[in-house]
């Protein structure tokens, strides 16, 4: 498997990552290298093993339904780019 | 300074030979004298510091003091640190001021342990070398054209040149135990789930774990004891009775089997670290450790593994940051979708945006069981393949790495190369088990090797044990570099 230019743009598309033709044209190699490295374990059978998670088999706790966070609002928020009357501001998106 | 084991300077602090404060200001003059050519701390804030120092005090001086109370300790700038610029090593967090503790710096405070800084780190917990920092590249102390290795390089050198006792740091797929071993320190990777992942900026969710760094196992022994325990706040965190992992440092090895992985010997390893390896297991055997050989038959997958499982998993606990609730954002963008892009092409480093989209294409559609599941379904094989091992020994040995520290700048244009620095560490994440670093000599060039041991889950102290014995019996772990300016 070899990644054509067009599908690192696309990659980087999904993952909302800028990148210009220089970039790509660069990232397409040393990922390609790195696919490279991944195939060897294509040609592994899996066949019947169960996929592997995590390493310990521990299951969501339930806890009461009550209130246990302080309102820490004003704290949260002084340390994001722009923020007014307790909003987060990012660009208009809807008109 | 010259005796900078954790117990000696706690009973210091204790017959009041010394106060917090003194202590903490000799390590903050030596990070003063030192940083400026290792690059280890991002931040030191010695008023804070030395404000910890003295609440410290306070406590030796009621009577109330625990353990290591008022010994200094440095914390990977991973770590959330109220009031504390926290930046993992990256341009996109580099203004981030954490608004809370991370639960680990929750109970170091509570231990009453001065933090002395927050130490440099590879982006994101992500390299080998240090290298991918933001805040530049951390030098080696034993020769500083060298790496320190990664991703916890800082921690790893200051410990090394004594600008901390003590240091914490991460490991999700060797980030303690070879910056560890390529500085001469010990590193303790404890089993996955012991140590709260809270406030702990999150690289690969199923394979982060945060331990302890320092000069000795018994360091470590003692940090162990206060950095586990059970936090409602991580999901993972495990519910089990606290331990005294200092238990059974002074038990004798005799009768200990020592499981040896053929594949862990084989082709790609430096002929020096496998002598010194080797000459290692002769001093346990003369402790009265038997040795065996076995084998780990899908170790060799298990960076193929990683680096699908881990770019999976960073890519979306990196969709955090996308310039709005905190760090970087862009300065100039059209509308929000270019926000986010400028934003995060802007904000991370090269090593940090390859994985990130290595994650998103493994996970995409038409991808996902070719890549991810079959991932899945080996890091089962790799899990499998020390559960029998185990079967046949208490401890596994080997190298921590495949070689000694490399320059600066060697490995830094080759992703696949630098991840080979990872192949003897990665298994014991993906299986979740504990794995440690210790010294066991230098190469020709005077840098350090280092020697590792994987244990079954929750087995630390048997593992502690196995390295102070050998520690005891040896006096690679208190070399230190000389020279440093």
């Amino acid at each position: 498997m070899s990644l054509t230019q067009d599908d690192v743009k696309r990659i980087a598309s999904l993952a909302r990552i800028e990148i210009d033709d220089a970039q790509a044209q660069a990232t397409q190699a040393r990922l390609n290298s790195i696919f490279d490295l991944i195939a060897t374990m294509q040609a592994v059978d899996t066949s019947g093993i169960a996929p592997m998670a995590h390493a310990q088999e521990v299951y969501q706790r339930l806890r009461d339904d009550v209130v246990t966070e302080s309102d820490r609002h004003a704290a949260f928020q002084a340390v994001a780019p722009a923020v007014e009357n307790g909003l987060y501001l990012v660009p208009r998106v809807v008109e | 300074m010259s005796e900078p084991s954790l117990a000696s300077l706690a009973a210091q602090l204790a017959s009041k030979q010394i106060s917090s404060r003194e202590l903490a200001r000799a390590y903050l003059d030596r990070i003063a004298a030192l940083n400026p050519s290792i690059n280890a701390f991002i931040t030191v804030d010695p008023e804070k510091t030395l404000a910890e120092a003295a609440a410290a005090d306070s406590l030796l001086a009621a009577g109330q003091a625990g353990p290591l109370t008022g010994v200094p300790i440095a914390h990977k700038d991973i770590f959330c640190t109220d009031g504390w610029l926290t930046t993992c090593g990256s341009k996109m967090l580099h203004n981030f001021v954490a608004p809370y503790d991370a639960h680990l710096i929750q109970r170091f405070k509570a231990a009453g342990m001065p933090s002395l800084g927050k130490t440099n780190m590879d982006e994101f917990a992500m390299g080998s070398s240090n290298e991918t920092s933001y805040f530049g590249a951390v030098k080696n102390p034993w020769n500083t054209a060298y790496v320190p290795g990664g991703s916890s390089g800082g921690a790893a050198a200051c410990v090394a040149a004594r600008m901390a006792p003590a240091a914490t740091g991460t490991d999700t797929g060797g980030s303690i135990r070879q910056p560890a071993a390529l500085c001469g320190i010990t590193g303790l990777k404890p089993t996955y789930g012991l140590v709260s992942r809270y406030g702990m900026i999150a690289f690969a969710s199923s394979l982060d774990q945060a331990g302890p760094m320092a000069p000795s196992a018994e360091d470590c022994a003692l940090l162990l004891n206060v950095m586990t325990g059970f936090d409602p706040k991580d999901s993972t965190s495990l519910e089990r009775d606290k331990e005294d992992y200092t238990r059974d440092l002074d038990k004798p090895l005799t009768g200990l089997r020592v499981g040896l992985p053929k594949e862990f010997f084989a082709e790609g390893l430096n002929s020096e670290v496998a002598m010194a390896v080797e000459t290692a297991v002769t001093e346990l055997k003369k402790l009265g450790a038997t040795t065996v050989e076995i084998s780990l038959s899908n170790s060799q997958l298990a960076i193929p593994v990683y680096y699908v499982l881990a770019p999976a998993e960073a890519s979306s606990n990196l969709s955090r940051f996308d310039g709005v609730r905190y760090g970087y954002r862009a300065p100039e963008y059209s509308d929000l979708n270019d926000m986010y892009a400028k934003t995060r092409a802007q904000g991370f480093g090269a090593e940090v945006k390859r994985r990130i989209m290595i994650g998103a294409y493994v996970l995409s559609h038409g991808y996902y069981d070719a890549y991810y599941l079959q991932a899945q379904k080996i890091r089962r094989l790799i899990a499998n393949d020390f559960d029998a091992a185990f079967q046949a020994c208490d401890v596994i040995l080997g190298p921590t790495a495949p070689g000694t520290a490399f320059k600066l700048g060697e490995k830094s244009d080759d992703p696949v190369e630098m991840y080979l620095n990872d192949l003897y560490t990665i298994p014991a994440n993906l299986a979740g088990l504990p794995g440690m670093s210790l010294p066991c000599g230098f190469d020709s060039r005077g840098l350090p090797i280092g020697l590792q041991l994987v244990g079954n889950y929750f087995s630390e102290a048997k593992m502690l044990n196995v390295a102070h014995q050998y520690q005891l019996a040896t006096d690679w772990h208190s070399r230190q570099p000389e020279g440093l300016k």
